[in-house]
């Protein structure tokens, strides 16, 4: 079986001093470091990453990381907007489930704030469809779109999608790695500036800077070596990149669909789920993930949200993004999915510190790319 | 002893309220004013800019000193907004004071610490008595792009400096000054407006680079924070010099007096030293101050005052005279900044 046996993550922010070379350079060697490996005993790296070819202006980013890293092995670079990083996870466990006795690092990492946010908000803009782009949407006017249809058929406020921030903002106050490790209240989220109505800053992830690395490997003498989890699934699924023609705006099919096929590889069921990171990158995408996940029942999302149910003080069984979430953790594009499962990682390992959840024993990891144009649903177990 | 032997400022009158500039773009005033903690700014009028105010502020330095005027053998002029690409200003302001055509001159430019850094070359020029005495200008009619954060804060207003050996009422104790390449504010040549890199602003320019100066000063002159009666910081808005002054070991006492950035805004290379004029007002002979400034690019320029005997007999009021004021709404503001283009 695949498994997990080391995870490291720069911190996710406005890091001025580093460079996209620089943060995948501290991300692989923390975590060659962690888990006592040289980079001889690395069969392949996997990489996700959106806009360096954009916004770096760096193609080829395979040879870099071979410069930097000075190393001559199979680099495979991918590329799926915000589920790059997730969709980079996947590869790698189909890579690992077709070559025995394999170790690979699996790496996502985005530089972001060099360029102006019209320009980084621009250069996202790019996994949207041409169509919709040449009119002027942006991600946060389709979430916006999406939003605003969801409350208004099922009857809830803006203090509903709040929720999800502040319960987000209290979890990452406990991640040393967070961009944001601050409360937010309610009023603080219905107070910030409009973004795309009915969505605010506060309902809105950050743009990072932020890179973090998995080392994956399927050769038992090295499980046994490590605090290891154990992948139990990750499936992807695609959809229309345009909205205009998906079936619905209020749920991602692509979820749906990548949800349905982990549960069923993975053998699970939703109530075996103790910790899960999803795809926060609004507050309203965090509603729809539950609900297309299994967990809530499509249009409940709002009420739940509100009551705060999978807050790490809730009492619950089911805790939702520890890490912060994208909202408070940060968003590097790329890195954003290999912490989501760093973190489940963390989590089903004890390692979670100050945020560990009692007793979790499987986890789930979900990637959205553009607005549901690619999902990654991913599970592991201790 | 070398130092200052005379000064004076100039604030244009008019003045605009914050809350004016963020209603005119449909944003909160309220939360404008409590982030950046500034109330309104003062502005130059249409017919002013940094030439004559920097007129207004070194004829009120030299005001009934006859006998220095001819024997200044440097003129240096710091601003960021100057009227001409090519054509020294610093020469126009001594034609206009009747100095000599003895003197040495030239502008300067180094964001908001133009002036200050030419205030230590002058300290140098008279200390090596190569001059007997040396006059710095600060003046800005600070403009921002409509729309832009900058523009809750840009504000207009100058000061002179007469540095000398004789009759000091300001000795210049000692300095320090950190300079790196930092871009974290600039304007492009042909550019009406500055550009400038948001939050990058903060830790890495203003806070790193005073913190760095400041230090070496303390450090230079073994004293401490509490060692001193006063301190003066640059005031790009109301919230970085309270910051930097605690985080230095300052209290908001040594600050309150030079704090004038609420109700003048940033007159970018007169900010800093408008505190300082604050200060002056109050200040008693043997009290010191502790004062840095800050330019984007980036460098700051931290240095030891001490008051002398002699200061009582150059004060400046400050803050009666700032109370003459007419407020301008927002599109006069527009049309005195230049920035309505027919």
């Amino acid at each position: 079986m695949n498994a997990i046996i080391g995870y490291y993550s720069t911190k996710f922010g406005e890091l001025w001093q580093m460079s996209l070379d620089d943060l995948i350079d501290e991300a692989v060697s923390q975590v060659l470091k962690k888990t006592k490996l040289q980079k001889e005993q690395i069969d392949a790296i996997f990489f996700g990453n959106m806009l360096g070819g954009v916004v770096e202006e760096n193609l080829l980013i395979a040879a870099h990381i071979a410069e930097k890293l000075e190393v001559n092995i199979p680099i495979y670079p991918v590329e799926a907007a915000c589920a790059s990083g997730g969709l980079a996870f996947q590869m790698a466990h189909e890579y690992l489930k077709s070559n025995s006795n394999k170790t690979v690092v699996v790496l996502g990492a985005e530089k972001m704030t060099d360029v102006s946010a019209e320009n980084i908000t621009k250069a996202l803009s790019c996994a949207a469809s041409s169509e919709e782009q040449a009119v002027g949407l942006t991600f946060p006017g389709v979430y916006g779109m999406i939003a605003n249809l969801y409350l208004q058929k099922y009857h809830y406020k803006e203090e509903h999608l709040a929720a999800i921030s502040v319960k987000n903002h209290a979890h990452g106050v406990f991640n040393e790695n967070a961009h944001f490790r601050k409360y937010v209240t309610v009023d603080d989220v219905l107070e910030s500036p409009y973004v795309a109505y009915p969505l605010k800053v506060l309902d809105s992830s950050p743009i990072s800077d932020g890179a973090a690395a998995l080392v994956l490997t399927n050769q038992k003498s090295k499980i046994s070596n490590q605090k290891s989890s154990f992948i139990l699934s990750s499936e992807v699924a695609t959809d229309s990149v345009s909205i205009a023609k998906r079936e619905r705006l209020d749920e991602l099919k692509a979820t749906k669909i990548a949800g349905e096929k982990a549960f069923k590889t993975a053998n699970l069921k939703r109530q075996d789920i103790r910790v899960m990171e999803v795809h926060d990158c609004f507050s309203i995408a965090e509603i729809l993930a539950l609900e297309d996940l299994g967990f809530w029942k499509k249009g409940e999302g709002g009420a739940h949200a509100k009551a705060m149910s999978t807050a790490s003080s809730s009492g619950g069984h089911l805790i939702v993004n520890t890490s912060g979430g994208l909202k408070a953790a940060g968003h590097p594009v790329g890195g954003t999915g290999i912490k989501q499962i760093g973190e489940v990682h963390l989590q089903l390992t004890g390692q979670a510190g100050d945020r560990q959840v009692k007793g979790a024993k499987y986890g789930l990891a979900h990637n959205v790319g553009g607005s549901g144009g690619l999902t990654v649903v991913s599970s592991l177990g201790s | 002893m070398v130092g200052i032997v005379s000064y004076g400022f100039y604030i244009p009158k008019y003045r605009i309220k914050l809350d004016d500039i963020a209603s005119a773009w449909d944003k909160c005033g309220e939360k404008v004013e409590k982030s950046l903690k500034i109330e309104e700014k003062a502005v130059a009028g249409v017919d002013e800019d940094v030439l004559t105010m920097a007129y207004e502020a070194a004829a009120l330095a030299l005001e009934k000193k006859h006998e220095i005027k001819k024997k200044i053998g440097a003129v240096f002029m710091g601003s960021e907004t100057f009227p001409y690409a090519v054509k020294p200003v610093s020469t126009s302001l001594a034609s206009w004071l009747s100095l000599s055509n003895n003197y040495l001159a030239y502008d300067t430019q180094f964001a908001c610490k133009a002036a200050t850094g030419a205030i230590i070359s002058s300290y140098a020029m008279v200390k090596s008595q190569d001059v007997e005495y040396a006059l710095v200008a600060a003046s800005d009619k600070a403009n921002a792009r409509p729309q832009d954060a900058l523009e809750y804060s840009a504000g207009s207003g100058a000061n002179a400096w007469v540095l000398g050996r004789e009759k000091v009422a300001l000795e210049i104790v000692d300095w320090s000054s950190y300079s790196s390449d930092t871009p974290d504010f600039w304007r492009r040549a042909k550019s009406n407006y500055p550009s400038h890199a948001g939050r990058f602003t903060g830790g890495p320019a203003y806070f790193t680079h005073i913190s760095e100066s400041a230090k070496q000063l303390l450090k230079k002159t073994t004293t401490v924070p509490s060692d001193f009666t006063y301190v003066v910081f640059h005031m790009p808005n109301g919230s970085f010099p309270l910051k930097i002054a605690k985080s230095l070991g300052f209290t908001y006492e040594q600050l309150a007096l030079s704090y004038v950035v609420p109700y003048l805004g940033n007159s970018y290379s007169a900010s800093a030293l408008m505190g300082l004029v604050s200060v002056l007002e109050k200040i008693k002979p043997g009290e010191t101050i502790f004062f840095a400034s800050y330019g984007s690019g980036a460098g700051s320029d931290s240095i030891i005052f001490k008051a002398t005997k002699h200061i009582d007999a150059v004060r400046q009021s400050f803050k009666s005279s700032i109370k003459q004021k007419k407020y301008i709404n927002y599109a006069t503001y527009l049309r005195y900044m230049g920035s309505i283009l027919m």
